[in-house]
C-alpha cells in the first residue's frame, strides 16, 4: 500500500521535473540531443563497495576519476550502496538533485529489479549497467549495458605465470564457480598450457566474494603444495597478493594494478580499463550520437588491459605473452578452439569447432579445462 | 618442494595458530566477562573496532605495537559502555550486546573508510621453525608474539580466577549477586571492570586480524569470530585454559577446507568450510544432558537464571 502511494508521489515529482526540463530545453530526448558548449555532461556512478578496495570498485572509480578530469564533464559517485531499495533511492537522488543525465550503477545485482524499476520513470535519462544483462525488446529503451572480456587479459597473464613458474604448478583462489570465474580460470590455464603443455592450475573456491581469512589460508596451502605463481578472482585481491609476497612466491593480479602491494612478486595482472568506456560514453553523449545498448570488448577495444610486466619477467616470456596480446589486438585470436577436453576427460569442444569471444555459449560455462585441479561441484 | 598430504597436516597446524589466535583473545575476554555474570554479545563489534583502530594507529604512528595497545583501549571503552548500560535496572545484557555489536561494526566502518587502501606496518613474526629444513613447516611455525601472549594470558587468567582474592570476587559476583552484595562487594563496579577488561582482550584480537593475519583492513575482515567466541566459551566450560585448546581446534578446523582443496579433494568444499560450525553443534549435542546443568556455568548469567 505505502509502496504504491510512494510511487505516485514520485511520479508527480517526475512530472514536475519533466515539465521544467521541457520549458528550458524543448523536446528533450536522450538520443540525438546536442549539448551546447557550456553544458556539461553529468554522469553519476554507483559502487557496491568502497572506492579504494584494490579491486572491482576501485577499477570503476579510476574510470570515473578519469572522465571527471574532462572540463566538460561533471561526474559524481556514491560508494557502498547495497543491492537493495537503497540503490533505487541513490539513483532517484542522482537524477533529481544532481541532475544526472546518465547513470552507471556498476554492480551486477543493481539491474533486476532496481534499474528496471527506476528507469521507466525517467525516460530521458540513460541507465548503463555493468554486467551485460540487457536484452533488446525486453528491457526499457533507456537502459543499456557494458562489459569487458577480461579473460583475454587472464590468458596473457597465464602465459606470463606459466613461463615464470619453475614447478609448472599455478594456483587460483576463486570465490564461486560461476561462468565468469570459470572463464577466467580456464583462460589462465589455456594461456599457461599454450607455452608449457604440462602446467597445472590448482583452483581453490572460498565460497564467497570477500573472505579474507580463507583467502589467506588458501594462498598458504597452495604455496605449501609447491605452487609458485598464484592469482585470484575475488572482490579484493589485496590479501592474496600480500600473502603470496610474504611467502616469497610470484602472483598475478586482478581487477586493477596491485604491483605496489607486491613489488617483488607481482608479475603482471588482468585489469579493467573503464576509463576508456566512460570516455567513449561521455563523448557520444556530448556529440549527440545514439548510444548503443550493448558495449562489449576486450584488449582490442581497450576495455581491459594487462599490467606492465615486472622487471623479473624474462625476455623470452615477455615475447610469448606479447605475441598472444598482439593476436588479441588484431582480433585474430580464438581461445576456445577444439579439440578441448575438460578436466574429467570429456570432450567439450570437438576438433575443428571454435567458439569466438562473443559466442553466447561461453557465457554459460560450467566446466574446467584439462589441467585444472578442482571441481565446479560444491 | 611439494608437501602432498603432509600439507593438510601442516596447514591445520599452522591454521590452528594463525586463525586460532584472535579466537583465543576474544574467548578469554568473553570468559572473564561471563565469569562476572554478564554476557557481552557485542564482542563482534569490539573485534571489528579493534581491527580498525589497530590498523589506523599503526599506519599513522608507524608502530604496529602501539596499534595493538590502542585497539585494546578502544575495545575497553566499548566494553565499559556495555557494562555501564547494563548496570541500570532491568536492562537486558543480551539486547545491549546486540546493539553494541551493530554500533561497534558501524562505527568501525564509518571511521575506517580512509584505511582500506593504504598499507600499514605489519606486526613482526617470530621464527620457531628454525630447527626444521622443511620450508612448509618453517612457514607454519612463523608465529606472532601475540600468540605467546595469549597462551600466557590463558594460564594467568585461569590461575587468577581460581587462586586470588580478585578472582574470588569476580566468581562470587557471577555466581550469586545477592551473596556478593551481602559480603559488601561492589557488584556493578566488578562487572564493569571485568567487561572492560574483556573488551580490551577482544580489541587486541581484532588488531591481530588487521595487523598480522590476514593483515588487511576491510569491511569483510571479520567472519563472525566475535560471535563464535561466545559459543567457544560455553564449549570451553568457562575455563581459560580450555579456551586455548578450543581456539586452536577451531583455527585448525577452519584451515581444513582450503587445504583439502589444495591436495585435490575438490568436492564438498562448502561442507568442509562449515566444519567449525558443525563441530560446535556436535559438541553441544553430545555434552548436553537433561539431568544436570552445564558444569562451570556462572549462575548469574541471564541465560541460566
Amino acid at each position: 500500500m505505502s509502496e504504491s502511494r510512494k510511487l505516485t508521489r514520485r511520479q508527480v515529482l517526475k512530472g514536475a521535473a519533466a515539465a521544467g526540463a521541457l520549458g528550458i530545453l524543448g523536446n528533450l530526448e536522450w538520443i540525438g540531443q546536442v549539448w551546447g558548449a557550456s553544458d556539461k555532461v553529468k554522469m553519476g556512478f554507483i559502487f557496491v563497495g568502497p572506492r579504494d578496495d584494490y579491486g572491482y570498485n576501485q577499477a570503476h572509480f579510476e574510470g570515473k576519476a578519469a572522465v571527471a578530469k574532462l572540463d566538460w564533464v561533471k561526474a559524481f559517485d556514491e560508494e557502498k550502496v547495497p543491492e537493495t531499495i537503497e540503490v533505487q533511492k541513490t539513483m532517484e537522488s542522482m537524477v533529481k538533485l544532481d541532475g544526472a543525465q546518465v547513470l552507471f550503477p556498476t554492480s551486477f545485482g543493481y539491474f533486476d529489479p532496481h534499474i528496471l524499476k527506476v528507469a521507466p520513470q525517467h525516460p530521458n535519462i540513460l541507465f548503463l549497467h555493468c554486467g551485460g544483462l540487457y536484452q533488446d525488446g525486453k528491457h526499457p529503451k533507456n537502459v543499456g549495458s557494458y562489459f569487458g572480456y577480461i579473460d583475454e587479459s587472464q590468458y596473457v597473464a597465464g602465459i606470463v605465470a606459466g613461463g615464470m613458474s619453475k614447478s609448472g604448478k599455478l594456483g587460483f583462489v576463486a570465490a564461486k564457480p560461476i561462468p565468469q570465474v570459470l572463464r577466467n580460470v580456464n583462460n589462465y590455464t589455456l594461456g599457461a598450457r599454450s607455452i608449457k603443455p604440462n602446467t597445472t592450475v590448482n583452483v581453490i573456491f572460498t565460497g564467497d566474494w570477500s573472505m579474507p581469512v580463507r583467502e589467506a589460508e588458501a594462498t598458504n596451502s597452495l604455496v605449501d603444495q609447491g605452487i609458485d605463481v598464484i592469482t585470484c578472482h575475488v572482490d579484493s585481491p589485496k590479501v592474496v597478493v600480500t600473502t603470496a609476497e610474504k611467502r616469497g612466491v610470484y602472483c598475478t593480479g586482478y581487477h586493477c594494478n596491485q604491483s605496489k602491494l607486491a613489488p617483488k612478486g607481482y608479475l603482471t595482472g588482468a585489469e579493467w580499463n573503464w576509463a576508456k568506456v566512460y570516455m567513449n560514453y561521455a563523448d557520444m553523449i556530448r556529440k549527440g550520437q545514439a548510444v548503443p545498448h550493448l558495449v562489449r570488448g576486450g584488449l582490442k577495444e581497450g576495455i581491459v588491459k594487462v599490467s606492465d610486466y615486472n622487471r623479473v619477467v624474462t625476455e623470452a616470456v615477455r615475447k610469448q605473452a606479447d605475441t598472444a596480446k598482439d593476436k588479441f589486438m588484431s582480433g585474430g585470436m580464438v581461445v576456445y578452439k577444439g579439440p578441448i577436453k575438460d578436466n574429467t576427460g570429456r570432450i567439450v569442444i570437438a576438433a575443428g569447432k571454435e567458439h569466438v569471444q562473443t559466442d553466447i555459449w561461453l557465457e554459460s560455462m560450467d566446466w574446467l579445462v584439462e589441467g585444472v585441479i578442482g571441481s565446479t561441484k560444491s | 618442494m611439494e608437501a602432498g598430504w603432509w600439507g593438510v597436516l601442516i596447514a591445520v597446524l599452522g591454521g590452528a595458530i594463525r586463525i586460532g589466535t584472535p579466537f583465543l583473545f576474544v574467548s578469554l575476554g568473553e570468559c572473564l566477562t561471563e565469569k562476572s555474570g554478564r554476557i557481552n554479545l557485542g564482542l563482534e563489534g569490539t573485534l571489528v573496532m579493534g581491527a580498525m583502530t589497530g590498523y589506523a594507529v599503526s599506519l599513522h604512528s608507524g608502530s604496529p605495537w602501539l596499534g595493538v595497545l590502542c585497539a585494546g583501549l578502544a575495545g575497553m571503552m566499548l566494553g565499559a559502555l556495555h557494562s555501564w548500560l547494563c548496570s541500570f535496572q532491568r536492562v537486558n545484557d543480551i539486547a545491549v550486546g546486540i546493539a553494541m555489536m551493530l554500533f561497534g561494526t558501524g562505527l568501525a566502518f564509518f571511521l575506517g573508510k580512509p584505511y582500506i587502501q593504504p598499507s600499514a606496518p605489519q606486526l613482526p613474526s617470530i621464527d620457531l621453525g628454525g630447527w626444521s629444513d622443511i620450508p612448509q613447516l618453517k612457514a607454519a611455525l612463523q608465529i606472532n608474539a601475540l600468540f605467546l601472549v595469549g597462551i600466557a594470558m590463558a594460564i594467568a587468567l585461569g590461575w587468577m580466577l581460581n587462586n586470588t582474592a580478585w578472582g574470588l570476587k569476580v566468581r562470587v559476583v557471577g555466581e550469586n549477586a545477592d551473596a556478593a552484595r551481602a559480603l559488601g562487594l561492589p557488584v556493578d563496579r566488578i562487572r564493569i571492570l571485568s567487561t572492560a577488561q574483556g573488551g580490551f582482550l577482544a580489541g587486541i584480537g581484532g588488531s591481530y586480524l588487521s595487523l598480522y593475519y590476514p593483515f588487511n583492513w576491510s569491511e569483510g575482515l571479520s567472519s563472525g569470530q566475535g560471535l563464535m567466541a561466545v559459543a567457544l566459551v560455553i564449549f570451553a566450560r568457562w575455563q581459560p585454559l580450555w579456551c586455548l585448546w578450543v581456539s586452536l581446534l577451531w583455527g585448525g578446523a577452519a584451515a581444513l577446507g582450503p587445504s583439502l582443496q589444495s591436495v585435490g579433494i575438490t568436492g564438498g568444499y562448502y561442507i568442509f568450510n562449515a566444519i567449525p560450525y558443525i563441530m560446535t553443534l556436535a559438541v553441544m549435542i553430545i555434552t548436553c544432558s537433561p539431568r544436570r546443568t552445564l558444569v562451570g556455568v556462572p549462575h548469574e548469567l541471564t541465560v541460566t537464571r
